[in-house]
């Protein structure tokens, strides 16, 4: 290893050694849960500083042989990760606190997976790409079933783990089986054989296969059984997290090793290409009609999860540079409106479940306006209106399909945005609209859950009316 | 920077009225006056400074927002929009005064709600950006979800969520239509700019053009709304609040024939003759059937919902006859139907707040108790009517006058039956008139009501001013929209190869060149000609050099529209 290599893999050791500590922290000091939140937020804030500096000093190089890329997309993907590990750290205290679930250990896996997203975002070939997806998913399916004396958090991490396991084997056997046709495992490789490919059939199993494993892991139709029931029984803040941070690391790995080979113009991609379109196609509308008929506000968000990475799969599937920038802010912007979603959901939940109905909801304007305000515009944003950020994300991605002669794409995006109108919302019509049923508490909010929902709101806001922000740098 | 600050006051106001503490209802009411008031006189400032004879732009502002992407927070009226932006300074004001009484629930709520819809409306005339159009366009929905939502009748929330998607669905197909319209910009690049889309648009591959009139217009004209996309109307008219009801019926309608005139007209105007007889067919069968469904009702409300679905019909017969005299009367139309039909609903509000009723039979004998009332309520009803001497007379006849003188619309007939649209309004309005105010007072609970307080009628006083100044003056309003409707008109008749407007035309196209001055004159200047005689002495001189009329000239692979220099 030498000296490239270690600064290029800086912002990842730093967020493992801190992971490191705050496991030590957690065993050898007591009653240690506020330090090990604020080395947690050290550390991410240490290593998302480090990648930014990187960027600065040494873009776009190479390290361990070419595996490893540095700067430009990668510190913004390292920026999401981050990101959302701060917000989330911020949210998880006060919850798993009063869900009963607060081991210290959270902040570890925490951390642990966000140095696997990271290993993701950075990497030039499927093999880093493979051990990063690991390391995350390992972490996630401990996380899930954090509440381990309840039966719905068991239930998600047994599924996920499952399941997971799975989707991973079906990923590294297409690595594998691309790595028998290609002879190597780097993107860039993998693209300049896809143009002249001497293997085609095995080649493109291959690469199906791939597309199949992190088809599970960004939860795309029809991969994505598992999302309601994991995103409904792992604790609110886990969800919020491996929603956002987790898909926005599945779709670094399906851009990086697709991107070069979209680019390549490869005889056969005019297929892949519809097959993601199909992919996309089918997400968008089983996640929005599926998520109308959920009653309970979590299993619907995590079915109009499933249909966000419908959206973003049109990106990929359009395959020019507009759909990788697009992929990239709708990342963004899905990080701060989907987060801050889940951290109201948190702020409302009660034990064993507790207050997380639609019905809960009802008149909620009334008991807490400003949390069904916040709420409302998260809504507004997920949807896609605009001024909000979630419109600029839909504005990018439709319009890379429009770019691709996928006019007709952008047209189905367009129809399954409107049934989302119907359940985003239907939920500001039971804040705002409907009376009140019965007795309710709940909704009170302490300093870090309201710092990491300001955050949100800002972000929602500001990456909204000033897009440019993020279009610059993911342009590169 | 005038049109800046009249789109920013509302803005302002909503904000300052966040900041105030929501038990003072008292103040949030003044502010809310205050607020609607200053963006009144602002563009009332706006009204005198704008330069009648300028066919360009005016008032622009052109600041980039996403340079990548040539999206530019780009504002600019021509006549039309004045008019527009002017008829929803005037309208709010009322509106908000008209809430006093009516909305006692979360008020500080509501008020930033309509503050925030008038910034939303402003927007959408003024902007010259098709995304920040878009923007505007779909910021205009939040607030009105609330407002019936919140403040509305029974069916409340049956009749937000279908307003809601209604619009939805159409206007995400013209974002659609919006990204792939700016994909053909400089370079391959996107643009938003409306005035480089407007050189670029007639070049645009004719059925390409097609499928992007297609979207503009369905998103338009569910807006509007056109038959049959009318249904989400009367239910959001009869659950919104009174103010609510006056805003969608007065401005918001107009958003759609607006954009209608604005994107379908001016950015396609092969497809638009291409479409024509469609959009006429389908107004003059929404002015029959509006007309016939408003003569059953039994809800006074719904009964001017469909007689507003019958009312726009005239303005999109107008527009799509494409003749200055159609357009010039769709715009006054616009502006004609948003006075006499906002003042109706603020009447049937009136008469609610006393009975909370709105069925035609509980009334009877009005004119007894309430004669100032009743007075107020005839004005509306002629206005409406269009009985000469007010403003619904010129509207329409220019519009019939167009459609009937139209080249471009396949048959007379439909001037002639959208004409019997007229009687039928008369039908319909009288017989509602009657109805409510004349024979006995059978109920004893309408005896004792009260007639207007001061506050109502000098909510109506001056409605009824510039209802009276239309009829009888009406150059003063049609002079200001002429010349941009000429511009709009040239542009389609110079496909035609006439050329009566082209340099107006022309001159709009070319914002850069130095503008030309075009004598504007009122309708005098609207020559009608009966068909088949020569065409009439152009307005504007034209040399006699040449025989040849301007043509834009299409070239058939694409490319610039290449338009021959100025001449004089």
């Amino acid at each position: 290893m030498t000296q490239t290599d270690f600064l290029a893999g800086l912002p990842i050791e730093i967020i493992s050694a801190f992971a490191l500590i705050v496991m030590l922290t957690d065993a050898l000091v007591e009653r240690s849960t506020r330090l090990c939140e604020t080395l947690s937020i050290v550390g991410l804030l240490g290593g998302l500083a480090t990648s930014v500096y990187l960027h600065l000093t040494m873009p776009g190089q190479t390290a361990f042989g070419g595996m490893i890329v540095v700067g430009g997309m990668s510190t913004l993907y390292d920026a999401i990760f981050c990101g959302a590990g701060i917000m989330t750290v911020l949210l998880a205290r006060e919850y798993l606190t009063r869900v009963g679930g607060m081991y210290d250990e959270f902040y570890t896996l925490l951390m642990m997976s966000i140095a696997g997203m990271m290993l993701m975002g950075h990497s030039a070939d499927s093999m880093p790409m493979f051990v990063g997806l690991e390391v995350m998913s390992i972490c996630f399916y401990v996380m899930a079933g954090l509440m381990r004396n309840k039966l719905s958090s068991n239930e998600a991490a047994l599924k996920y783990f499952l399941l997971g396991a799975f989707a991973s084997g079906f990923l590294l056997y297409g690595i594998a089986l691309v790595y028998g046709s290609v002879g190597s495992t780097a993107y860039s490789a993998i693209a300049a054989k896809a143009v002249s490919t001497q293997f085609p059939t095995l080649f493109w199993v291959g690469i199906g296969m791939m597309i199949i494993g992190l088809g599970f892991k960004v939860a795309a139709f029809p991969f994505h059984q598992w999302a309601p029931d994991v995103y409904h029984g792992a604790p609110t803040v886990v969800t919020g997290f491996m929603s956002t941070a987790g898909k926005a690391a599945a779709f670094s790995g399906f851009v990086g090793f697709i991107a070069p080979t979209m680019a390549s113009a490869a005889p056969g991609l005019e297929k892949a290409k519809v097959i993601l379109a199909l992919l996309a196609v089918g997400s968008m509308l089983v996640g929005n009609i599926t998520a109308i008929a959920q009653s309970n506000v979590k299993r619907m968000l995590a079915y109009s999860s499933v249909a966000h990475a419908g959206y973003l799969m049109i990106g990929l599937a359009a395959g020019n540079a507009a759909g990788w920038t697009g992929i990239t802010y709708y990342l963004v912007a899905y990080l701060f409106m989907q987060i801050g979603a889940f951290a109201v959901v948190g702020i409302l939940e009660r034990e064993n479940g507790g207050n997380l109905t639609l019905d809960d909801y009802r008149g909620l304007a009334r008991r807490r306006p400003g949390l069904a305000l916040v709420m409302s515009l998260f809504m507004f944003s997920l949807t896609g209106i605009p001024p909000f950020a979630g419109f600029f994300g839909k504005y990018y991605l439709f319009s890379a399909a429009i770019q691709a002669d996928l006019t007709w794409l952008a047209i189905v995006g367009v129809v399954s945005s409107v049934i989302s109108v119907w359940f985003y919302l239907g939920l500001v019509v039971t804040m705002y609209f409907r009376e009140p049923l019965g007795e309710w508490e709940g909704g009170d909010a302490g300093i870090s859950t309201r710092t990491a929902l300001a955050l949100s709101i800002i972000g929602t806001l500001v990456i909204g009316l000033i897009p440019q922000v993020i279009i610059n740098i993911a342009a590169r | 920077m005038l049109l800046l600050l009249t789109l920013l006051v509302p803005l302002v106001f909503a904000l300052l009225l966040c900041a105030v503490p929501s038990g003072k209802t008292g103040l949030h009411k003044t502010l809310a006056t205050v607020g609607s008031v200053v963006a009144f006189g602002v563009s009332l400032a706006l009204w005198f400074s704008f330069d009648k004879t300028n066919p360009g732009f005016q008032f622009t502002t052109n600041w980039m927002w996403i340079p990548s992407l040539d999206i530019g927070f780009r504002l600019g009226i021509d006549g039309m929009s004045l008019l527009m932006v002017v008829l929803t300074t005037f309208i709010f004001p009322i509106a908000i005064i008209a809430s006093y009484d009516s909305i006692r629930d979360r008020q500080k709520m509501y008020y930033i709600m309509i503050l925030l819809l008038q910034f939303g409306l402003l927007g959408v005339f003024v902007s010259l950006d098709t995304f920040l159009f878009y923007i505007f366009w779909e910021v205009v929905l939040i607030p009105m979800y609330f407002l019936i939502g919140i403040w509305g009748g029974k069916d409340r929330i049956y009749a937000a969520m279908k307003f809601f998607l209604y619009t939805m669905a159409g206007s995400l197909l013209m974002l659609v239509a919006i990204i792939y319209l700016g994909q053909y910009g400089q370079n391959g690049g996107f643009t938003g700019d409306m005035q480089k889309l407007m050189t670029i648009a007639p070049t645009i591959p004719m059925d390409a053009q097609q499928w992007l009139f297609l979207a503009f217009a369905l998103s338009f004209c569910i807006k509007v709304p056109l038959f049959p996309l009318h249904t989400w109307l009367s239910d959001a008219h009869t659950q919104a609040p009174t103010a609510g009801s006056v805003i969608l019926a007065g401005v918001m309608l107009k958003m759609g024939t607006y954009g209608l005139i604005r994107f379908n007209l001016q950015l396609f105007p092969q497809a638009s003759l291409h479409y024509a007889d469609l959009i006429a067919v389908l107004s003059v069968i929404g002015i029959i059937y509006g007309a016939l469904v408003a003569m059953v009702q039994t809800d006074i409300k719904k009964l001017v919902a469909y007689s507003s679905v019958a009312h726009m019909g005239f303005v999109t017969l107008g527009i799509f006859s494409m003749t200055a005299e159609g357009v010039q009367g769709a715009v006054l139309q616009m502006v004609n139907h948003g006075l006499s039909t906002g003042m109706l609903f603020l009447l049937i509000g009136v008469i609610y707040e006393r009975r909370h009723t709105r069925e035609m039979s509980e009334f009877g004998g009005l004119a007894k108790s309430m004669p100032v009332y009743a007075t107020f309520f005839f004005i509306a009803v002629l206005a409406s009517v269009g009985l000469p001497g007010l403003n619904g007379f010129v509207g329409e006849y220019l519009t019939l006058i167009g459609a009937y003188l139209s080249d471009h619309l396949g048959s007379k007939l439909y001037a002639v039956v959208a004409a019997s649209g007229v009687i039928l309004a008369a039908v319909y309005l009288l017989i509602l008139f009657q109805k409510m105010f004349f024979g006995p007072l059978a109920k004893s609970e309408n005896s004792t009501l009260k007639d207007l307080t001061g506050r109502e009628i000098g909510m109506f006083v001056p409605i009824v001013i510039l209802c009276l100044w239309i009829g009888f003056q009406p150059n003063t309003f049609l002079s200001v929209s002429e010349t941009s409707s000429r511009a709009v008109v040239g542009v389609i008749e110079g496909l035609k190869g006439e050329n009566r407007y082209a340099d107006v035309a022309a001159a709009r196209l070319n914002p850069n060149a130095p503008p030309k001055p075009v004598p504007v004159q009122g309708m005098e200047n609207m020559k009608i000609a009966p068909p088949g005689t020569p065409l009439p002495p152009s307005p504007v001189p034209m040399p006699s050099s040449t025989k040849e009329p301007i043509r834009v000239k299409v070239p058939a692979g694409g490319g610039q529209v290449q338009l021959p220099p100025p001449k004089r």
